[in-house]
């Protein structure tokens, strides 16, 4: 059977039905197969001068692997995704593409963008079942390198660093590896042991040791690892901090949850899973969410998920929900309710403790503020009420302090980043940072992009330095 | 890793263990806790270092067995690991980055109630080893559920017991034991407390009252440990804390121990709760009494 395909539409990608998916954890996108992607390549254009690239925050030739999609050379494709990416099928996934790759693919300017995410998953799920790894490390060249933390971004500079032939070992304060991929985005959009798992294995395979247990700045120290455990230099990688709080009345009663407890009791406990995990999570009857994040919508689809009925409070419009487009999509069509342009102004609290309601302000979009988003500003005496028994709070992050404050001459920023120059160097001789340590809460593809960048820079910084020594 | 090497019953449900786990054993200061993990399926399970040895790579835990998870942990025995231990986590307790002059001219009381008497011997002990000898007031509702008894005389000034039913040591909790202690005229100028939060609540109020300054441990409900979640949230002052990363210990007249107290009942189902009466009518640590 051949696909027609519409030049001006994507071909459309198999999902689990809406109301089936609503009561599992199982992937809601199915993604393509061959023949599927192979008919969406042939949307692609094969541009001259490919506006889509500009778009990719680490500029994946991404006509040119489209090209071998097209000829089902998939091994090909993997081979040019894998010059600029290590974790495709992860960014395949969760990119927010409407305002990268696709974004700015010339196909949206007519119709829709070529589904550019979904055929980079589409290869890199492929090859995975092809059995096709990365290749091979160069010889070990005797110089040691410590990563702190085993996110997006610590993997892959670890992982570019073994394939320098460096012996890498990277710390993680958990039991588990992956960062936000393992304790934050649920099952449902990013499947643990099939993806995350896996991409894990090959940074592995490249010979880098991962010691799980260890916090860094309390179990040892940077400072130690350089002086007492004899590493050249380090990369730091810990990732965003503390989930932040809106000091609203009600706040502490029982039933409010941070985002980021709620999704890590799920996802790295397993809670959703009553039968294997004996960590408990609250299975709430009505969870209202407050954001408009992916945080956000990982949350709502996670209570939703759970058996309750979610609303979503956010103070902006639909317009300015900073999520990605296909999670909005995703969660209004299993049925989680938007309150937008409305605010929280208390929670209210029943004799127990437990909350028994969140009392909002509507709002309204006055002039644009720094951030040139017109700012939300209340409507006075429109306040409404909504019954419920669960509420989650997805506000961002602030910086954990822990490093700044146990590693000497490591300078931070205004608002608690870690500093860097353009090479991801700090102020710490040797020392060197990215992802969401230094920029706050971002984005997969740009906490990678910085750890790619890192590896080179520690490279030129231990070669530089070995050329001044001999 | 994480390999049990000792075992031992202290208290009708309270085990001590001691075990493998190098990094901690070589940073561990007093005041500073841990996460244990019996099994894959495991939940984290926070716990106080009570002491640690360099030499051996290992840390000693004291644990009651309260609920569901140190159920199981109590199952393990010498030989079988943990799947995880991870710390040494929170900041040590300020008295070790005081000098010791300071130290040694200072009238330091600490107030032990039921388990919270292993993180205070931890504290002891360190302190006598830099030659410190503090006072301490251990409570429990009788004889039996005092532990450590031995381990706390070896490392303490002057130690009384305080039990409720008045089977050994001053007859009433801890803060009678207090009152009655300042009534013949001793005096303290710092106090810490680590025990039950009703305990602590109504120690606070005492000290507050004599003018001792006091800081207490707070084992609020926590997740990761590392500053990430926000479970372990906490009101003190006007501020939200959290207990993982700006204590375990926080300026005890500060607490808001009620919220605190509704807060640790979070995960309790009424099923739960029930269990956890029934056990407390043997095991409950006593401290004020002032609890139903
Ligand atoms: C719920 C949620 C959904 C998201 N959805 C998307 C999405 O759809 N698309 C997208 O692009 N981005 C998304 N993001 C953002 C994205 O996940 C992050 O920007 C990215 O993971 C940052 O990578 P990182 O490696 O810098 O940090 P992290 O992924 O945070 O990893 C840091 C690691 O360091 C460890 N660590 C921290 N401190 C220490 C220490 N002292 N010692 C040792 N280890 C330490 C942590 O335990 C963690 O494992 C989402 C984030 C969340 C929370
Ligand atoms: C910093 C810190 C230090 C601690 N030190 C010790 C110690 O040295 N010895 C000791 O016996 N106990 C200590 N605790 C308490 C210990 O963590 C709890 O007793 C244990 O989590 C109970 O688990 P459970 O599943 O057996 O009990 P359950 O009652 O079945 O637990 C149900 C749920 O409530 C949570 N929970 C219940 N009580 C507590 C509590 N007091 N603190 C945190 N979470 C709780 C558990 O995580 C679990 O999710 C400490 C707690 C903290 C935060
Ligand atoms: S990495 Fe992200 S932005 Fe780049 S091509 Fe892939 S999906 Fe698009
Ligand atoms: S801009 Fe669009 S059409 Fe052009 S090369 Fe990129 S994906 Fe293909
Ligand atoms: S336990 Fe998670 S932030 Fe303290």
């Amino acid at each position: 059977m051949s696909i027609t395909v519409d030049m001006m539409k994507k071909v459309p990608v198999r999902e689990q039905d809406p109301k089936v998916r609503a009561a599992n954890f199982e992937e809601v996108c199915l993604g393509y197969n061959g023949e599927e992607a192979q008919a969406e390549a042939t949307r692609c254009l094969n541009c001259k001068n490919p506006m889509c690239v500009q778009g990719c925050p680490v500029s994946i030739n991404i006509p040119a692997f489209i090209a071998r999609v097209k000829e089902n050379d998939v091994p090909g494709a993997y081979e040019i995704i894998s010059q600029s990416s290590a974790l495709p099928a992860v960014c395949g996934r969760v990119c927010p593409q409407e305002t990268q790759c696709e974004g700015k693919c010339i196909r949206g300017i007519k119709g829709e963008a070529v589904s550019i995410g979904k055929l980079e998953r589409y290869v890199a799920d492929t090859a995975r079942e092809m059995g096709i790894h990365p290749s091979a490390p160069a010889a070990k060249n005797g110089k040691r390198v410590a990563v702190i933390g085993a996110g997006p971004s610590g993997l892959t500079c670890a992982g570019d660093l073994a394939k320098l032939g460096y012996d890498v070992t990277i710390f993680e304060a958990l039991h588990k590896a992956g960062g936000v991929l393992v304790y934050g985005i649920p099952e449902f959009r990013l499947p643990k042991e099939k993806v995350v798992a896996r991409e894990v294995e090959n940074v592995k395979r490249l010979g880098v040791k991962i010691e799980t247990d260890c916090v860094v700045g309390r179990s040892t120290t940077v400072d130690e690892l350089m002086e007492k455990e004899g590493f050249d230099a380090v990369y730091i990688g810990s990732g965003a901090g503390l989930p932040r709080f809106m000091n609203i009345p009600g706040e502490q009663a029982l039933g409010v949850f941070s985002a980021n407890e709620f999704l890590t009791r799920s996802n790295l406990m397993g809670a959703w899973d009553e039968k294997h995990s004996r960590t408990p999570i609250m299975r709430p009857k009505k969870a209202v969410v407050v954001g408009g994040g992916n945080v956000a919508m990982d949350a709502a689809r996670t209570a939703l998920r759970l058996g309750a009925e979610t609303h979503i409070v956010y103070r902006r419009s639909e317009e300015e929900l900073p999520a990605r487009r296909e999670e909005v999509g995703h969660a209004k069509e299993e049925g989680v309710v938007f309150n937008l342009l409305s605010n929280p102004v208390e929670i209210s609290v029943d004799e127990n403790g437990w909350v028994s309601g969140i009392t909002c302000i509507r709002m309204q979009l006055g002039e644009p503020d720094a951030s040139g988003r017109r700012r939300p500003e209340p409507i006075e005496g429109s306040e409404f009420h909504v019954d419920c028994d669960c509420v989650i709070m997805a506000l961002g992050t602030s910086p954990n302090p822990l490093l700044h404050k146990t590693t000497d001459g490591l300078d931070v920023n205004r608002r608690g980043g870690i500093v860097v120059d353009d090479s991801e160097q700090t102020t710490k001789p040797g020392v060197f940072a990215g992802g969401d340590a230094v920029t706050g809460a971002a984005t997969v593809i740009l906490a990678m992009g910085a750890g790619r960048q890192a590896a080179k820079s520690i490279d030129e910084y231990l070669c530089g330095k070995e050329k001044a020594g001999a | 890793m994480f390999e049990i090497t000792k075992k031992e019953l202290v208290g009708p449900k309270e085990y001590s263990m001691v075990v493998k786990a190098p990094r901690i054993a070589e940073k561990a200061l007093p005041g500073q806790f841990l996460i244990v993990r019996a099994d894959e399926d495991g939940e984290r399970i926070p716990l106080t270092v009570c002491d640690n040895n360099p030499a051996d790579q290992t840390v000693t835990i004291v644990f009651q067995t309260v609920g569901a998870e140190t159920y199981r942990m109590e199952k393990l025995d010498v030989g079988d690991h943990f799947a995880d231990v991870v710390g040494p986590l929170g900041n040590p307790s300020d008295l070790v980055y005081k000098p010791l002059e300071e130290l040694k001219a200072m009238h330091i009381l600490f107030i032990a109630g039921g388990v919270g008497t292993a993180p205070v011997y931890h504290q002891l002990k360190w302190l006598h080893e830099h030659g410190v000898d503090a006072d301490c007031i251990q409570g429990a509702r009788t004889k039996e559920l005092l532990i450590l008894e031995d381990e706390m005389k070896s490392v303490c000034g002057n130690l009384y017991f305080a039990t409720d039913d008045g089977s050994y040591g001053i007859h009433g909790n801890v803060c009678v034991a207090l009152q009655q202690l300042w009534d013949e005229g001793k005096r303290y100028d710092h106090c810490v407390m680590i025990g039950p939060m009703i305990m602590m609540k109504f120690a606070a109020q005492l000290t507050k009252k004599l003018n001792i300054p006091s800081v207490a441990s707070m084992n609020t409900i926590m997740v990761d440990g590392t500053g990430m979640c926000g479970a372990c949230r906490l009101v003190v002052g006007d501020e939200i804390k959290f207990a993982c990363v700006d204590g375990p210990e926080f300026d005890a007249w500060k607490i808001d121990f009620d919220q605190a107290m509704q807060r640790g009942r979070l995960y309790k189902t009424q099923e739960g709760r029930l269990l956890l009466e029934e056990q407390e009518g043997d095991t409950h640590e006593g401290g004020c009494g002032q609890c139903k």
